[in-house]
């Protein structure tokens, strides 16, 4: 049999993880199995106490009860479009609560997960997917960059932002938040070089969801994707992407290197987009039902969940609590959104420049004239 | 007052030692600019005297030198980037496009993006291929961007420093044909405003416009004509976005007849929007329709070929020419 055939013929359950085309793939970095059982691993530790526990466990909660109401809004026809994180609440809660405050995150668009943990208001996202505006948070405040649309373009800026960290003799790192498919991409590719060259403080954070909308990770890369560090000259890490903790201690691991001049470190968290990849998408075209079934034996919060129950940490209350708490945020997102004013239409013009252009302004009052025209005729 | 007299190249090396100087958050960066002081050697000296993490020899890919650009001027920095050559800027046009141009607006003014892009441009050094391009329409054509030309070493002295102190991004095309032409500069003066087209040559029959190299081929043109009693206005650009138009009206207005100039292709070149420009503002003035002088809708060609690709004296008095016929 061709290599060809049996890439198509073998149905792996769990894709990348068992690929026969691949070399030998080491464990992953876990520290919760999906069991739920706390594991140690020679490596990595992780020092947290039961409040932190329930904490996290809370930012998984409610990041999902969010994710849940946006694409049921969006199914209503009150978003545009919305980018579901499901699946990978550990992923972006453990690499978000790794960040100290004066870290930088630079996430791509589906990164809800992060900025919860920044203290971004949700409202401040739903305002992009409604189309109300490109993100409505102040990224130099909450320390958390605009999304970025364009795949991979973020893990320069990342990198240059490290470079003013570096010369500004910051004590600061930052975290470049990226995909599977956006390993494919040159500018992914040119930022570990730059990154490496000047040894600059940044943690490329990969969150491989298996899946570049419709196209596997087989089709992005012939080895697993954290070796690729080794290339560029920086270690590279598999973390379990559905393990809260591990990822947390990773990422940390991952920041406090680059604040102490170490360099870059790439961060695989291996993990599943359990939904579609956007609302507009229909992942039954290209994927098995059987896999997802598979990943969900492997959910991020149900084995927190399991850990804390079983080990006593938290109780009925605690979860019915948090429970009535992302009802609550629901609520609020789904208010706070019905209730959102369509913005000016002026508003096109006013930020194009710092300094405007006579011919922006120009246009400007051509607009407001020609809007002004149908005044009274009940527009 | 002390003036120097200086060429353009030169200039550049000064105006950015200057800016570099006047604040210590200008950083260079490029192929080649720190040691080597650049292929054209408009940055010499500058690694030596202020190091090489505000003069910045890059890895070779230009997409990371903009990229990481935006990030440094997300952290406060006044990246200024050095393009090697005009038809390397491309592998850099997805961060200029998409993001150097769209960060101020898609963060409504809380993320400003004070870079400089600085590239060679245009033809006429007998270069390989992609050595004498003229990229300025595809800049222009991007909201969030602003595009100058310089023409003049006053105008390279002031206008690099101008552009660093400003706010938003700018890409910046130097002349590299006239790197080596040599002016007087007044460092004392005070300069004019960066996006301002300025008169060089007074006439009355025809208005021609240019900005970077061709300037100097239009006041030729002027030259010539006038042997032969014909009176041309030439009006340097400086500014092809925003374009600075105001004076252009009022010139055509006067002469009735404009001849736009650039080495870059005519099709949707500037010239294009200058004509509906002009025919929109004067267009009771005119008495012949805006004429554009330009490049062909060609791969720039092999360097033999170029002289007959360029816009020269020639080809600018034939345009002159028809319009005075129409």
């Amino acid at each position: 049999m061709s290599t060809l055939s049996q890439t198509t013929e073998v149905v792996d359950p769990v894709p990348g993880a068992g690929a026969p085309h691949l070399p030998g793939q080491p464990d992953l970095v876990q520290l919760l199995t999906p069991e739920g059982e706390r594991v140690e691993h020679p490596d990595y530790s992780l020092d947290v106490s039961d409040e932190e526990l329930r904490q996290l466990y809370r930012d998984l909660a409610l990041v999902r009860r969010w994710d849940v109401e946006a694409t049921a809004l969006q199914r209503q026809g009150e978003l545009g479009i919305w980018a579901s994180l499901l699946g990978q609440e550990a992923a972006q809660v453990g690499a978000g609560r790794a960040l100290a405050a004066d870290d930088m995150a630079f996430p791509t668009y589906r990164e809800h997960g992060v900025a919860w943990t920044r203290g971004v208001d949700p409202l401040h996202v739903m305002s992009l997917f409604r189309g109300v505006d490109q993100g409505g948070w102040d990224p130099v405040a909450t320390h958390f960059n605009l999304y970025t649309v364009v795949i991979g373009a973020q893990t320069l800026h990342a990198t240059g932002y490290a470079m003013g960290l570096q010369r500004d003799g910051a004590e600061s790192a930052t975290l470049a938040f990226l995909g599977d498919g956006a390993t494919s991409q040159g500018e992914v590719n040119e930022a570990m070089i730059w990154a490496a060259t000047f040894s600059a403080p940044v943690a490329f954070f990969c969150q491989n969801n298996q899946y570049a909308i419709s196209v596997p990770i087989e089709r992005q890369s012939r080895v697993p994707l954290y070796q690729r560090a080794a290339g560029f000259g920086f270690p590279g890490v598999r973390v379990d992407g559905n393990d809260v903790l591990a990822v947390l201690a990773v990422t940390r691991a991952a920041l406090a290197a680059a604040r102490e001049g170490q360099g870059p470190t790439f961060i695989e968290a291996f993990t599943y987009r359990m939904g579609a990849h956007t609302t507009s998408d229909d992942p039954t075209r290209y994927r098995l039902a059987s896999e997802l079934e598979e990943w969900k034996l492997r959910d991020p919060i149900a084995r927190l969940k399991a850990h804390l129950s079983r080990s006593g940490i938290a109780d009925a209350g605690f979860f019915a609590s948090v429970d009535a708490e992302g009802d609550e945020l629901a609520a609020r997102i789904r208010r706070g959104t019905l209730e959102m004013a369509d913005p000016a239409g002026t508003e096109i013009f006013d930020h194009v420049y710092a300094e405007q252009t006579p011919e922006l302004v120009r246009q400007r009052e051509e607009f407001v004239a020609y809007h002004a025209g149908f005044e009274g005729e009940g527009h | 007052m002390s003036t120097e007299t200086l060429t353009i190249g030169k200039a550049l090396n000064l105006g950015l030692r200057k800016a570099m100087e006047d604040d210590a958050k200008v950083v260079l960066m490029g192929e080649d600019i720190g040691k080597l002081g650049g292929v054209f050697r408009i940055t010499d000296g500058l690694q030596k005297d202020f190091g090489d993490d505000r003069v910045v020899d890059t890895p070779l890919a230009e997409a990371g030198i903009l990229g990481t650009a935006v990030g440094l001027a997300m952290r406060g920095y006044r990246p200024v980037c050095e393009i090697q050559f005009d038809g390397f800027v491309f592998p850099a046009y997805n961060q200029i496009v998409t993001q150097v141009a769209k960060i101020h607006a898609r963060s409504r003014g809380r993320l400003p993006m004070p870079i400089v892009i600085r590239i060679p441009f245009g033809g006429g050094i007998g270069a390989v291929e992609h050595h004498s391009e003229s990229p300025e329409a595809y800049f222009a054509h991007t909201a969030g961007l602003k595009v100058v030309a310089v023409s003049t070493p006053p105008d390279a002295y002031w206008g690099i420093q101008q552009a660093i102190a400003h706010p938003d991004p700018i890409v910046f095309l130097e002349p590299k044909r006239r790197y080596w032409e040599k002016g007087q500069v007044d460092v004392d003066a005070t300069p004019d405003p960066l996006f301002a087209s300025r008169v060089v040559r007074g006439g009355d029959d025809v208005t021609v416009l240019a900005y970077g190299p061709m300037v100097k081929t239009a006041l030729q043109a002027a030259q010539a004509a006038a042997e032969e009693g014909r009176s041309l206005e030439v009006i340097d650009l400086r500014t092809v976005s925003p374009l600075d138009l105001a004076p252009v009206f009022d010139s055509v207005r006067r002469t009735g007849r404009c001849v736009v100039v650039h080495e870059a292709p005519v099709t949707l070149g500037l010239g294009s929007e200058i004509a509906a420009r002009v025919t929109e503002e004067c267009f009771h003035s005119l008495e012949a329709p805006v004429l554009r002088v330009g490049g062909y809708d060609t791969p720039y060609p092999p360097s033999k070929l170029e002289e007959e690709y360029l816009p020269d004296l020639d080809r600018v008095l034939d345009a002159v020419d028809r319009s005075l016929g129409f």
